[in-house]
C-alpha cells in the first residue's frame, strides 16, 4: 500500500508542479526579440568582456539595443560582424582585420633603477617609485597582458618584453586593457613596419635609459618617400593608411627602434645606396648648374 | 515561540554550525564561484533567497510526507520541491524583479542543484523546527553560507598575487585555504549564548 501512496505522492507532486510551471511560463513570458538568440550565437562566446560588456550575452543584447556597433565583437572578426549586420539588416562597415601590438622593444635594452622584489605585476610594480625600469613608458615584463589574454596570443619574448603572436591574436582588447603603461596598440593584420617606443620624454634622456629607443632625429620621417612616419611629441608614429611597408625607415633609423630591425650587413647596404643616391644627386644638380651655366651667356 | 531560541537558531546556522565550514554543505559553488567577491556576493545572496523559500515550501511538504507515513521519500520530494521552485522563481523574478534577475544572473539556476539547500530542508525535518523555525534556519543558514564565501573570495582574491609553489597553484591553495578558515570557525563550537 506504501509503494501505491509513495509513487502516487510523488507523481501528482510532479504533475502538479509541471502544471504550475507551464502555467507560470505563459504568465510570466517575457517576450525575448529572436533575434537575440541569433546575434549571441555570431558572437565569438568566449566571454572575453573585450566589448565593454558582461559576458556575450550582455554585449548581444547591446548590440541590438543599438548601443554597441554590429562589429563590437572582435573576436568574431568581419564575419561575425556580417553575420550580425544581416540578422538585424544593416551594413556591415567592411574593416579590414586589426590586431594588437607593443610599442616597446627595450627589455634587456632598457636599465633597471632598482630590484623590484614586490608583488610580480606590472601595475603593482608601477606603484613602486614609479616602476623599476629606467624608462617611464616601457613595457616592465611581468606579463599582466599574457594573463589577460584568453587566446594565449601575447607572451613575455626572450628579451623581456611582451610580444603578440598576430596569428592567435583576436583583437580583443583585455590586454591593451590590462598593461598598465598602455603600450599595447591596435594594428592592421597586414602592417609589418612599427615604432617599437613609446617614449615621449627629449631625445637625450631617451638615449640615456634605453639603447633601442626612439629619439626623434626625425630620420625616418626624411627617409619616408609616401609621407608616412612622423614625430609626434618626440616619438615616431607610423601613419599606418600611408605605410607600404618598405622598410626604408626601419634601415635607417639609427637606434634600431622601427621593427622589422635590420641586420648590420643590411643597414650597411642601405647606407651605401642612400650615399649612392646623394650622390648621384649632387652630380645632377652640379650637372643642371654647369647647363644653366653655359646657357647663360647666349642668352 | 521564544525570541532567544530564533536568536540561538540563527547564531547556531551563521557560525557555530555554518553550512560550509562545519557540514560540509554547498562545497561545489563555494569552490566554484569564490575567485571574485563580488561573484562570490551573487552567488551568497541567490543561495540565502532559495534557501528561505525552499525551507518554507519543503516544510509544507513534509507536513503531507509525514500524514501519509511516507518519511522516507523525503530527499526524493524534497529534490523534486526545490528543483521545481528554483524554476519558478527564476520564471517570476524575470518578469517582476527584472533587475533583482540581472542581479542573481547564472547562479540562480546554479543552487537547483546545490547540496546546501536540500540540507536545509532535510535538516529542518531532522531538527523537528516549526515553520516560523525552518524559515529563520533556511534564511540564517544562507546568511552562513554568505558570510563563508565572501570571507573566501577576499582570501583568494589576495593568494592570487601571493608566491607559493606552482603545485599550490589554483584548488590545491583554494582548499589549503578553505581548511583554515574552516579550523577558524571551529573555534565558534560549543558557543553557546542562549541555553535552548
Amino acid at each position: 500500500m506504501t509503494i501505491v501512496y509513495a509513487v502516487l505522492v510523488l507523481g501528482v507532486t510532479a504533475v502538479i508542479f509541471g502544471l504550475i510551471l507551464a502555467f507560470a511560463a505563459k504568465v510570466f513570458e517575457v517576450e525575448v526579440d529572436p533575434r537575440l538568440p541569433e546575434i549571441q550565437s555570431a558572437l565569438a562566446g568566449a566571454n572575453c568582456g573585450g566589448c565593454g560588456y558582461p559576458g556575450c550575452a550582455g554585449c548581444a543584447e547591446a548590440i541590438l539595443n543599438g548601443k554597441a556597433p554590429v562589429d563590437a565583437c572582435a573576436p568574431a572578426g568581419a564575419e561575425g560582424a556580417a553575420k550580425i549586420a544581416a540578422i538585424l539588416g544593416v551594413e556591415a562597415a567592411a574593416g579590414e582585420k586589426k590586431v594588437a601590438h607593443v610599442i616597446c622593444n627595450g627589455g634587456s635594452d632598457c636599465g633597471r633603477r632598482f630590484d623590484y622584489v614586490g608583488v610580480p605585476s606590472c601595475l603593482a610594480a608601477t606603484k613602486v617609485a614609479a616602476g623599476p625600469t629606467s624608462c617611464q613608458y616601457g613595457c616592465l615584463g611581468f606579463g599582466e597582458c599574457v594573463k589577460a589574454c584568453r587566446f594565449d596570443a601575447i607572451h613575455i619574448n626572450d628579451k623581456g618584453v611582451a610580444e603578440v603572436d598576430k596569428e592567435k591574436c583576436t583583437n580583443c582588447g583585455a590586454c591593451r586593457e590590462a598593461c598598465p603603461r598602455r603600450l599595447i596598440v591596435e594594428v592592421p593584420y597586414k602592417q609589418k613596419v612599427f615604432v617599437n617606443c613609446a617614449n615621449r620624454d627629449r631625445g637625450p634622456a631617451v638615449a640615456k635609459v634605453c639603447a633601442s629607443s626612439c629619439i626623434a632625429c626625425g630620420i625616418c620621417e626624411r627617409t619616408c618617400k609616401l609621407d608616412a612616419i612622423h614625430v609626434v611629441n618626440n616619438v615616431a608614429v607610423i601613419d599606418y593608411s600611408k605605410c607600404r611597408n618598405c622598410t626604408m625607415c626601419a634601415k635607417a633609423c639609427p637606434r634600431n627602434a622601427i621593427e622589422p630591425i635590420p641586420t648590420p650587413e643590411e643597414k650597411e647596404k642601405f647606407k651605401a645606396a642612400q650615399k649612392a643616391a646623394a650622390e648621384r644627386a649632387a652630380a645632377a644638380k652640379k650637372a643642371a648648374a654647369a647647363q644653366t651655366e653655359a646657357a647663360a651667356p647666349t642668352a | 515561540m521564544q525570541v532567544t531560541r530564533l536568536l540561538a537558531i540563527s547564531l547556531g546556522a551563521i557560525l557555530t554550525n555554518n553550512f560550509i565550514f562545519s557540514q560540509f554543505l554547498g562545497i561545489c559553488p563555494f569552490l566554484g564561484v569564490s575567485k571574485k567577491a563580488d561573484t562570490a556576493v551573487g552567488m551568497g545572496l541567490a543561495v540565502t533567497f532559495v534557501m528561505g523559500l525552499a525551507s518554507a515550501i519543503t516544510f509544507a511538504v513534509n507536513l503531507i510526507l509525514v500524514k501519509l507515513g511516507l518519511e522516507f521519500m523525503q530527499t526524493v520530494a524534497f529534490i523534486l520541491v526545490i528543483a521545481a521552485l528554483v524554476q519558478f522563481i527564476e520564471m517570476f523574478l524575470k518578469k517582476s524583479i527584472p533587475s533583482l534577475y540581472t542581479a542573481l544572473g547564472i547562479y540562480l539556476p546554479l543552487i537547483t542543484t546545490n547540496c546546501a539547500v536540500l540540507g536545509v530542508a532535510l535538516l529542518n525535518v531532522q531538527n523537528e523546527y516549526n515553520f516560523f523555525e525552518s524559515v529563520i534556519y533556511g534564511i540564517t543558514g544562507g546568511l552562513g553560507f554568505l558570510l563563508a564565501i565572501y570571507l573566501f573570495a577576499t582570501v583568494r582574491e589576495r593568494t592570487e598575487f601571493a608566491e607559493y609553489p606552482e603545485a599550490f597553484e589554483g584548488f590545491p591553495i583554494a582548499l589549503i585555504t578553505s581548511g583554515l578558515l574552516a579550523l577558524a570557525f571551529m573555534g565558534f563550537s560549543g558557543l553557546e549564548v542562549w541555553p535552548m
